[in-house]
């Protein structure tokens, strides 16, 4: 069967953002830019099915501007077998990336497609859900643990208080939550044979499907920066404080 | 303005997690809570009682127990032809659900607010709270889900809405529910504590964690919290991990023992009224959050300061 899986380019998770200083978003000049670790897992989860013989062809998306094109090949690296980029003038809200995902979808016809839970850029949280809506298709949603029979996959999912286990039909939409794997590191070998691999690149244009944002941001801030502490010498001046506080007797 | 409030529910209570969300919803208009499940009487009940609030509608039907979004969604865009909003907990049920909604009804979702500036127009934190955005949204309908610390509860009782039940929810046929497991906690529910005591991976093992974290947060009456790090390397349950991809939560005060406060995790617990750092390197970034400061062994400090409170 074969696996969809849409990767995006975001803001490297160790780079601390900076607001750009006419609150009209973040800066992203200059600064290191990487796989979203969500879509990282997401991808590994696509080879480790592979390698099981579950899988016999991962096909990965990605959407955005064309540098994303990085985040693709690093995904071939990894083990993904061809690769599809769609570029876009303007940035593409989750409503408009499912849409065309589900037109991806409809011309790939994938059993699965594995996303990451959340882009840690936007943090949205969104886009798995509603290709599931898009599709018709079942969702598991906060995979930590995903095991396909026959026609079926079974997915164990983190939720508040624990963790739950649904059935879904395939084909079927699952999102990644963090403990659903380690993620490999792509070699040099495979990294340089990730560049003969094949690369489509169409726009969002070609799908007929509208992208044009639904919402507006009107600006970015920062959030308000907290007030300077203080350090304490000992436990007993700690518990002075606790005290203070209300929370100790 | 209608809007329609996903009620997150066990079946027989309202969980808090929804009052929050209440609150948000009594911004925009006339509140309608939905509680959607099986056997759900007694949290229709229950939901009738909270303030504020015109009207209940109930779900009762074998397809939609267990929140499953595939029969849950369906119905939900059905109703909200008489709803100008859809309002969910930011909740791991609400985030499950309210983008399906969003995308049946063919409208952004607006995730995790932080405050409602007017009737279209929305704060929310991204990059992992290093940043706030002002959004607004063009769509007729809007599907917003509620950061539960932003807002302050409803009153849970005071209220006396109507019952209406609502019917044609069907099984999609697409998933099954099969079963759960569910940690269970004498402790205060992390995301509604007041007090939380949280441990990170300088406890070295998970004996240390309940030997240290354990009773200090006892001695407080305080929930119990984790750092990814302290999750991973199986410490405690992944349930416990405060940040960006774990909990949110903003207690009263907020107890980071050996946690050196990485980005994604500060996104979970920098709204914290207090935050108090144990940590043996004065340079951990917590450092820069934390009200109060203490520098050292949290090997001895934790038993000295649990054993004289």
């Amino acid at each position: 069967m074969k696996v969809l899986v849409p990767v995006k380019r975001v803001l490297d998770y160790n780079v601390k953002p900076r607001v750009k200083a006419d609150g009209t978003g973040i800066d992203l000049a200059n600064v290191k830019m990487s796989m979203n670790p969500f879509d990282e897992i997401a991808v590994e989860e696509a080879i480790r099915l592979k390698e099981k013989g579950v899988v016999t062809e991962i096909v990965v998306v990605s959407i955005g501007e064309p540098k994303a094109q990085d985040t693709l090949r690093t995904a071939l690296a990894m083990g993904a077998d061809r690769a599809i980029l769609v570029t876009s003038d303007t940035k593409v809200e989750p409503l408009g990336v499912a849409k065309l995902l589900k037109a991806i979808a409809d011309e790939e016809q994938p059993s699965l497609v594995i996303l990451g839970k959340q882009a840690i850029d936007d943090d949205n949280n969104q886009t798995g859900q509603m290709l599931a809506a898009l599709t018709g298709w079942g969702q598991g949603t906060f995979a930590s643990k995903i095991e396909v029979e026959g026609d079926f996959v079974t997915v164990t999912r983190e939720v508040d208080g624990g963790a739950e286990t649904e059935k879904l039909k395939l084909p079927a939409i699952v999102t990644t939550d963090l403990r659903l794997n380690e993620p490999r590191y792509a070699s040099l070998p495979n990294i340089m044979k990730a560049k003969s691999k094949p690369l489509a690149t169409k726009t969002a244009a070609d799908f007929g499907v509208d992208v044009s944002p639904r919402l507006t941001t009107l600006k970015v801030e920062e959030p308000a920066k907290r007030s300077a502490g203080v350090k304490v010498a000992d436990v007993d001046e700690l518990v002075g404080k606790l005290k203070a506080l209300g929370v100790a007797k | 303005m209608s809007v329609l409030v996903w009620v997150e529910h066990d079946g027989t209570a309202v969980k808090d997690a929804t009052l929050p969300t209440v609150t948000a919803a009594a911004k925009l208009g006339d509140v309608v809570l939905l509680v959607a499940g099986e056997g759900v009487s007694a949290a229709a009940d229950a939901a009738a009682k909270i303030a504020g609030v015109a009207k209940v509608l109930v779900a009762d039907e074998a397809a939609l127990a267990h929140a499953l979004p595939e029969n849950v969604a369906p119905l939900v865009a059905t109703l909200m032809a008489d709803h100008d909003a859809f309002l969910v907990p930011a909740t791991t049920n609400g985030k499950n659900i309210a983008p399906r909604v969003a995308a049946l009804l063919d409208v952004m979702q607006i995730s995790d607010i932080l405050s409602v500036e007017s009737a279209d127009t929305f704060t929310r934190p991204i990059y992992a709270g290093n940043a706030i955005a002002t959004v607004q949204s063009k769509d007729a309908k809007k599907v917003i889900s509620v950061r539960g610390t932003a807002f302050e509860k409803a009153a849970a009782e005071g209220g006396s809405a109507p019952v209406e039940p609502v019917s044609g929810a069907t099984d999609a046929g697409v998933s099954t529910y099969v079963g759960s497991e569910i940690a269970t906690s004498e402790r205060p529910e992390l995301t509604s504590a007041k007090i939380i005591v949280s441990g990170g991976r300088a406890l070295q093992n998970g004996e240390n964690f309940h030997a240290l974290i354990e009773p200090l947060a006892d001695k407080l009456g305080a929930g119990v919290g984790a750092s990814r790090a302290a999750v991973d390397a199986g410490y405690v349950p992944n349930d416990y991990q405060v940040g960006q991809t774990g909990k949110i939560v903003a207690p009263e005060v907020y107890i980071a023992v050996g946690i050196s406060g990485a980005i994604q995790h500060l996104a979970g617990m920098k709204d914290s009224k207090t935050i108090i750092a144990i940590n043996k390197d004065e340079d951990a970034p917590i450092f820069q959050v934390a009200d109060i400061g203490l520098v050292g062994d949290l090997f001895k400090i934790v038993p000295e300061l649990t054993s004289k409170l």
